[in-house]
This record gives C-alpha cells, structure tokens and sequence, in this order.
C-alpha cells in the first residue's frame, strides 16, 4: 500500500484534482514557483503553469475575494492562506462574502471553492501563529469545514472538499505535515461529513480531531493497561456534523470526554455537549468532561506552548476521572 | 473632460429611458420606505444616474458587475426588471432574490450582476475574481466594479488593483465619486484631490470623467473596457458626480456646503442628454413630457404589482444556504 506523509497528500490532491478537472486553479502566498512556505505544493506550477497556479501578493483579503469572484464565475479555484492565524485578516471575505454569496441572491450562485489553511500549535510559532480557527468559522451557516487528521483523509477530504459546490476550508494541522500513512491506491474524494471511529472501546468516549486525535489514541493505549477501554472518534468534519456516529458512540459507552486544540469558550466543544444534553443526556452515567486550553493562549517558550496543548497525561486523567463515577 | 462624440440615436434614446426610469423608480423607492414597504435602509442614486447608463450602455452580454448599496440605478441600466427591483426591495418571494437580498443586496446573474454589497469596498476584489476566470479560461469577457470615492480608503481598494495590475486582469474599477462618504466631506478623509491618482501606485491608467453627461461616461468606460478586452489591464476610472439626496434614509444631507446642491441641479445629468437630443432636433419637450408619464406608469404598475405579491414561505429560509 503506497505510503505518504499528510504534506504529500496534500498536493497529491490538489494535483489529481486539477488533473481531472481544468476548472480547477490554484493560488497563494508563495505557493507557486516556491511551492509553499511549508513546502505542501512543489511541483505543481510546473505541471500545470502559471495561469492555474499563482503566486499572489500579500492580500488576504483579495484573494479570498478574488476565489469567491472565480467561482461564481465558472471555475473551482483553491485558495491557501498559509498560517490559519490570518483568516482574521479577511474575515469579511469569509463571513459576509463567501458564506453568505449564495443565501442573499437567493440561490442564483453556487460557490465551488475551496480555502486551504495550516493551524495548530506546537512547532514554536510563537502566539500569532499557532491558533486553531476552526471554532471562528462554525458560527457561518454557508461554510463547510474539515479537519483531516491522517494522510489518507487528508487526501480523501480535500478532493472531496474540491469537487463540493460550496465553499470548504480545509484546516491543515501543522504538527500533522511529516506524518507517514498509507494512502490505499483506490482512495477517491472522500463525502464530508463523516466522522472516523478510529478505535472501538466500551467504557469511554473520546470525540477529539486533528493532532489531539493522536494524543487520544496514546492515551487510550495507556488506559487499556489500566483496564480502562476507550472508544476514540475522529470528527473529521466539523462542518457539517456526523451526530449520529457520536450519539451511537455515547449511547454505548454512557460517558464522553471532548478534547480540543482551543481554549474553552465558544470552541467546538460546546456543540457537542449541547447535541448530548440534547439528545443522549439519559444515556450519562457521569458528567461529560472537556479537555482543552482553558482561557490561555499559546505561548513561544516551550514548556508553555507544551502546556497549554492537551496532551496524553491530561487526556487520560479526564477519561479516568469520568470511568471511576 | 474633452469634447463627448454624439451617439447614434438609438443609444441616447435608450440612456434617456433608462436614467427616467431610475430617476423615477428611486423617488418612489423612498416614498416607499418612509411608508415602511421597504425596511431598514436604502440608498438613493439620485442625481448620478448618467453613471448608471453610460457604463451599462458600454458593457457586452457576459460582461459582470459588482457594485454597492447604492446600486438600484445599476441594476435597472443593466436589465433588472422593474418588478423584480420593487419586490425585492419589499421582501417579496419574486423579487430578484427571492427577498432574501433587499435593497442592499440586489443580484441578477442572467444580467451579469454579481451583486450590490453592503460592506464597503467589498466588491472590489470579487470582481478582480470575475476577471480572473476570464483570463484563465481565455473569455474575452471583462469585470467591472463600482464603488465610491469613500472605499478608496479601505483596504480592498488597494489589494485588488494591485492584485489586478501585477495579473493585467481585464477589470474595470470605476470610482463614482459624489463627494461624500456617509456625511463626511471627501477632502476631511481623502489626501488626493481626485481618486484616479491613486492610480500611479499600481502603475495603471487613471481616467477622470464628468459623470453627467452619460455620453462622456460610455465613452470613458468603451475605452477601457476596449483596452481590458485587449488585454492591456485595468483602469481606474473617477466619475465626478453628485447625489441629490441625503445618503441613507432619512438623511436630509444637513452638512452639504450652501448652494453646492443648486450648482449640481444646473447640470442634471437627464436635462443634460435631453437638452442635447433637443438641440439636434431628436425630442420635443412634448416628448419628453410624455416619456416620464409612460416611465411614471411603468414604475407605478410595478409597485402595485408587487405590493400584491407574496412573501416567501417560511421554509425558505432554510433554503440555499448550501447547494
Ligand atoms: C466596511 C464598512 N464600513 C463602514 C460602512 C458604513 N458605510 C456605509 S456607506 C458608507 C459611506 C461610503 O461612501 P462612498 O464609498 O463614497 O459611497 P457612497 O455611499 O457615497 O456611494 C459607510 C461608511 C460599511 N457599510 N462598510
Ligand atoms: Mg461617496
């Protein structure tokens, strides 16, 4: 089974995709002739040239505007914004304009276009370069959102994030670049929406994403020994929601822990508690538990960024905490 | 500001129709929102409708626009409906977005309208996409964005005519500059004395025209959308002009400087056009007169038509928020 690192599933996406279908272009700080400040799209300008791959200036909030002009005006374009941290800098693109594009006309657009970020903490970025975002963009009905967390869905879910006829951020997690996987040789565009279990367990449900996926995954291996058995899932996408793969989940296990890379406040976490108390709060045994930033931000010096990111001690005392009552 | 060529007969006919009915249209849109048939806000373009119709006039089938709030005039030069534009602005399941847009939002794909847009400055950069796709997928079809002298000053402005210039995007940006952004003087906001030379930082043409005369209008936007075909780039074209009312609302426009409005009024840009076609012996004011009863009956017949259309169903608005 071809193996490849969740860096390569990103441009090997992008290129099937752009291989497949010439309205698809490409276009961002730096990616072009220099193949991206985190080196995810060599190659690419060369295969497919300069008028679908493009370096563009420093102007977030062009090229979110120029993506949504194209693709209301017949192609399917992909725009990267490098570091997450600088949705900020074009929110109004994003919110007032991409969201929102085919609602105000009243359905005379659809909006094929795809925006491609890094986030996530943990690489020594310092406080502006280091944020998970995803939580910002979940307050915008019009948006879809996914947060592939393996080079398999990495790949799956950005192929399918492409073909969508609605505007996907892809948030790519930084931390994830260098990690190897297989990526099946019959591996197409993945549906969005689909939550991944990506361990079964009986006593406790973890719902978790991207690097924090991981770190559960450690955790639950540390809590097997203790006879503790986890289930693990994957959201993968945050918008939309699999409900049904997390209620199952709880209605099995009758206790859940939510583990994000965010700090506490309106993060995606919220939602999930809400759709339990909503639907599935009979099926509790115990309180459900969030392990996440709290209200701090991520620092540069080491022992703080490595703090504040949840990580495997953390998680594993949640999932004891709520397993003993 | 040269001397304007006359055009043929047919096109000043069309533009005298047109600017009629935008003027008309806008006089009855505010009666309607102070009425509360239309909520919230409107914006009247009242006084600048030369600018509606000389760029629409030089625009081809497939060419796009995005413009601002104050776009109702646009709408109509490009081939909006009159119905479709009152209903819209009630709220009305047939108006042009199923009532979803408003006066703010007005859109019609089927005429190249990509929108009117509320935050300002925001269009810019969508039609630097529009034109994008034309350059990639080799159309010869141009992007055109309307905006005021006020959203010059924001951000957008700047990224998409730089963005436009490095590409050569076969894009139009045309500044209507009515003097005022909100109610503030453009000289205590803006430190260049016309906004074409913000042109020189992106090395690209700046044009500045007299945005009364539609003839002089279509002839600045013809030769750039000319040089936008041929794939020489964009233009930042100024159009100096004025509107008569206040900016939103109810805004009687208590802050213009005295006589400023009875000097705009000498040159309207419809008595402008009508004075010309009379001059040369192509209307009467007996025509004219009867020009503005049709025009009056056509608007009227509009209103009343949509007063009686209905709402949206509530379901619909769970509707087209995905595709
Ligand atoms: C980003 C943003 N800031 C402020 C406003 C409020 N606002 C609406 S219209 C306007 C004035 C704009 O002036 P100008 O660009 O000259 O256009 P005009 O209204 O004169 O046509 C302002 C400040 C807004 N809608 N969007
Ligand atoms: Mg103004």
């Amino acid at each position: 089974m071809p193996q490849m690192t969740y860096r390569e599933a990103v441009c090997k996406a992008l290129a099937d995709e752009m291989r497949t279908d010439e309205q698809v272009i490409f276009f961002g700080e730096d990616v072009a002739v220099a193949g991206g400040v985190f080196k995810v799209t060599p190659g690419l300008y060369e295969e497919f040239g300069s008028n679908r791959v493009r370096d563009t200036p420093i102007s977030e909030q062009a090229i979110v505007g120029a993506a949504l002009g194209a693709a209301i005006t017949g192609l399917r374009p992909v725009a990267e914004l490098m570091f997450a941290d600088f949705v900020f800098v074009c929110m109004d693109q994003i919110v007032n304009q991409v969201a929102k594009y085919r609602y105000m006309s009243g359905g005379q657009f659809t909006v094929p276009l795809t925006i491609r970020a890094a986030q996530g903490a943990g690489a020594g970025f310092g406080t502006q370069h280091s944020q998970c975002v995803e939580s910002f963009l979940m307050g915008c009905p019009g948006l879809k959102l996914v947060v592939p967390s393996t080079p398999a869905d990495m790949y799956g879910l950005l192929r399918g994030a492409i073909r969508e006829d609605n505007p996907v951020f892809v948030l790519e997690h930084k931390l994830l670049y260098n990690m190897t996987g297989d990526v099946p040789d019959d591996t197409g565009p993945m549906k969005l929406g689909e939550a991944h279990v990506v361990r079964e367990g009986n006593d406790v449900t973890i719902v978790s994403t991207q690097l924090m996926v991981h770190r559960s995954l450690e955790a639950a291996t540390e809590l097997e020994k203790e006879g503790i058995s986890v289930e693990v899932i994957d959201l993968r996408s945050l918008a939309p929601l699999d409900k049904d793969t997390i209620l199952d989940s709880v209605a099995k296990t009758n206790r859940l822990v939510i583990v994000e890379e965010a700090p506490h406040s309106a993060g995606w976490g919220g939602d999930i508690v809400s759709l339990v108390a909503d639907e599935g709060i009979y099926w509790l045994d115990a309180p459900i538990k969030r392990v996440n930033m709290g209200q701090a931000l991520v620092a540069y010096s080491p022992p703080l960024e490595d703090t504040v990111v949840p990580n495997v001690g953390r998680i594993a005392e949640a999932v004891r905490n709520v397993a003993q009552r | 500001m040269t001397t304007v060529p006359a055009l043929n007969l047919d096109s000043r006919q069309w533009m005298l129709r047109r600017m009629l009915e935008i003027r008309i249209a806008e006089e009855q849109i505010q009666g309607l929102f102070m009425q509360n048939l239309i909520r919230g806000t409107t914006h009247l373009c009242i006084g600048q409708e030369a600018c509606s119709v000389g760029i629409a006039h030089a625009l081809q089938p497939g060419d796009t626009v995005t413009c601002t709030y104050r776009g109702h005039g646009h709408a109509l030069a490009l081939g909006m409906t009159m119905q479709k534009l009152i209903a819209e602005m009630m709220g009305k399941a047939s108006g042009a977005c199923k009532g979803k847009g408003g006066s703010m939002h007005l859109t019609d794909a089927s005429i190249g309208l990509l929108g009117e847009n509320a935050i300002v400055g925001a269009g810019l950069p969508i039609a630097v996409g529009a034109a994008l796709s034309a350059q990639v997928k080799g159309e010869s079809r141009i992007a055109v964005a309307i905006f005021g002298e006020g959203a010059t000053n924001i951000g957008t402005f700047h990224e998409a005519l730089n963005m436009a210039a490095i590409w050569k995007l076969p894009v139009l940006f045309i500044c209507e500059n009515n003097l005022y952004g909100e109610y503030s003087p453009m000289e205590n906001t803006t430190p260049v004395a016309h906004i074409a030379e913000r042109a020189t930082a992106y090395n690209i043409p700046g044009v500045v025209e007299d945005g009364q005369d539609a003839e002089a209008v279509y002839d600045a936007v013809k030769e750039a959308a000319d040089r936008a075909r041929y794939g020489e780039g964009p233009t930042l074209l100024e159009l100096k002009t004025y509107r008569y009312r206040g900016h939103s609302r109810t805004d009687t426009a208590p802050y213009r400087r005295p006589g400023e409005l009875d000097e705009w009024l000498k040159r309207d840009p419809i008595d402008v056009l009508a004075r010309k076609m009379i001059a040369d012996g192509q209307l009467d004011e007996t025509e004219l007169e009867e020009l503005k009863q049709g025009t009056e009956r056509l608007v009227f017949d509009a209103i009343e038509w949509a007063k009686a259309e209905p709402f949206p169903p509530i379901e619909s608005l769970f509707e087209d928020i995905y595709a």
